[in-house]
């Protein structure tokens, strides 16, 4: 069955819910991807919302962060206060999403400036919730397209914490997070060494090589010994894509 | 003669029903130039009636507060009012970026803008210590992050109760809070539902406070369901009425997000000639915002949802 790029990114990373309780979720891909890991991998699967949504029962595909159909037949709406010192601060989320403009080898993020900050080349939207979600949440998910722009080998800025320099570098921080587990890509998914927390690639997706994977990234990157092939998106999960999830393609094409 | 003015406005508190006012009149009385002016909002309920106004009035050097700048302060930005704004993301959210904003920063057009950061839960913190009157709010954020490094304010200090370190942000305390709510009572005590974001520490935190709503209702709909009361008239000076005063954000239950022109506005804002011809069309063009909305006519009524409503719940009656 053919699938697009974004369809294969959906449902690898929705695969990585599996066991989940508590996702944070950030809008477009992320949104698509816990509501199809609650159908698929975790059934018990609460989607919490920065804006101050627990338990959110979307109607329709929200198109922003805030969008009114995560307010209508949720379990709880509070103020952010409540959100982020007694579900986020306290503890209660499994899994956060982050986006990135950059990411380095050890996983830290960039989404505030490319160049220096007092006179940036190009100055992006800042943390939001970012900084805070990637030391609070249990584990990070990150779903980004692989290219040599965004996969630098140090970020320009760190908005949100990976592993900072490796190693037990981000231990160190005792922050409650362990940090990320996944970046998944157009191409290949990524994780982390377990000694050296570098980033390596641990799945290409079918008919992807060794070398597109590598023109993509800028540092010569690792390939883990166990390569696997990424299993493409069933025709079930096609199907709650296509006519449930995102019906009018939005993020999905 | 600014004295003289807040001591009308104090003795105006008194006679609660005068508080009912016109956007001109609010604006005009109680945002002045060199404020700290916080119009907030979360996604929803983001005063784009009370920002055109601002712009309309051609207020100066304000220090603008927001956790998603948002097109409103784009908007403000792009006009000139604006001198310093304090904020944690400043996208166009679910579209991509603010262009005046970028404009600002990377080349200082149409003049510099000073910028203070932090993260939504800083934001969310200082706007916590400004309404308790704390001196400071204590965050589990910020470890191994950049973003202490480029704001000074954000700081790391002892625990007085064991060996952790915890990073602690500065109250905030706004000369003048803005806040649309979907209704209020002539004495200000205002209800708001669907995301209440920090409106409420805001508020509180706030040294003056204008209330913009969709619905002026009788106080006894108020006291029927003070659970829903978010802000108390006692903190409120102005009461405006505002139908729609949040497009193209949206008002739970009244109208939902005109996500076209949140698209529309990344080509609108992307140079400055169509900008500024936008700006003179939309805000500078209409005396108000009922001659905004008459404008838009039919397309507004298109954004009402259906009906979702409540079961009501009982208070009970004790006597």
């Amino acid at each position: 069955m053919e699938y697009s790029q974004n369809e294969l990114m959906i449902s690898a990373a929705a695969r990585e819910l599996r066991g989940a309780r508590v996702a944070f979720v950030g809008v477009g891909l992320p949104n698509i991807v816990c509501n199809l890991g609650q159908r698929l991998h975790a059934p018990a699967l609460e989607l919490v919302y920065e804006a101050g949504v627990f338990g959110a029962r979307p109607a329709r595909l929200p198109l922003s962060i805030g969008d009114p159909t995560i307010v209508t037949g949720a379990a709880s709406v509070m103020g952010m206060p409540d959100l982020f010192q007694y579900y986020l601060q306290r503890g209660l989320i499994d899994v956060g999403f982050l986006g990135a403009a950059q990411i380095d080898k050890f996983g830290n993020i960039n989404t505030t400036v490319i160049g220096a900050y007092a006179k940036p080349k190009t100055r992006l939207p800042g943390s939001g919730g970012a900084a805070e979600i990637a030391v609070l949440c249990g584990k990070i998910l990150v779903i980004t397209r692989l290219n040599k722009r965004a996969f630098v080998p140090r970020v320009d800025f760190i908005t949100s914490p990976g592993y900072l320099e490796g190693g037990a570098a981000r231990e160190k921080l005792k922050a409650r997070g362990r940090g990320p587990e996944a970046v998944i890509t157009d191409l290949c998914v990524l994780r982390f060494a377990a000694d050296t927390r570098e980033m390596m690639v641990t799945s290409l997706h079918p008919n992807v090589t060794r070398a597109q994977v590598q023109a993509n990234i800028g540092w010569q990157i690792r390939f883990a010994d166990a390569l696997e092939t990424t299993e493409p998106p069933s025709a079930e999960e096609l199907r709650l894509i296509r006519e449930e999830l995102d019906p009018q393609r939005l993020y999905s094409r | 003669m600014l004295a003289d003015r807040r001591h009308f406005l104090l003795a105006v508190r008194c006679f609660a029903e005068m508080k009912v006012t016109t956007m001109r009149d609010a604006i005009r009385e109680l945002v002045r130039d060199g404020d700290m002016v916080a119009l907030e909002g979360f996604t929803q309920l983001i005063c784009f009636a009370a920002g055109h106004e601002i712009i309309r009035q051609r207020k100066k050097d304000l220090t603008l507060c927001r956790l998603t700048p948002d097109l409103v302060y784009d908007q403000m930005i792009a006009a000139g009012v604006c001198r310093k704004l304090v904020f944690s993301y400043a996208g166009n959210p679910g579209v991509g970026s603010l262009q005046a904003f970028r404009r600002a920063v990377e080349k200082g057009e149409p003049r510099s803008l000073e910028l203070e950061e932090y993260s939504h839960f800083g934001m969310v913190g200082r706007y916590i210590a400004g309404a308790a009157r704390l001196p400071f709010y204590p965050v589990n954020s910020y470890l191994g992050g950049d973003l202490p490094r480029v704001n000074p304010r954000i700081r790391q200090i002892q625990s007085p109760y064991g060996d952790e370190k915890i990073y602690v942000v500065p109250p905030l305390n706004p000369d003048v809070a803005i806040l649309h709510a979907q209704r209020a009572d002539k004495n200000g005590n205002t209800q708001i539902w669907g995301l209440t974001g920090a409106q409420k520490e805001v508020a509180f935190a706030s040294r003056r406070v204008i209330v913009v709503v969709e619905e002026l209702v009788a106080e006894s709909v108020i006291r029927a369901d003070p659970n829903r009361t978010l802000i108390p008239g006692l903190i409120v000076d102005a009461v405006v009425v505002e139908p729609f005063g949040a497009h193209p954000s949206y008002a739970q239950g009244y109208y939902d997000r005109d996500n076209a022109f949140y698209v529309e506005w990344d080509t609108i804002a992307r140079e400055t000639a169509g900008l500024n011809a936008w700006l003179d069309e939309w805000v500078y063009g209409v005396n108000d915002r009922a001659e905004y909305v008459a404008k838009w006519g039919e397309k507004l009524n298109a954004l009402k949802p259906g009906d979702a409503f409540a079961e009501p719940v009982n208070y009970g009656e004790y006597k």
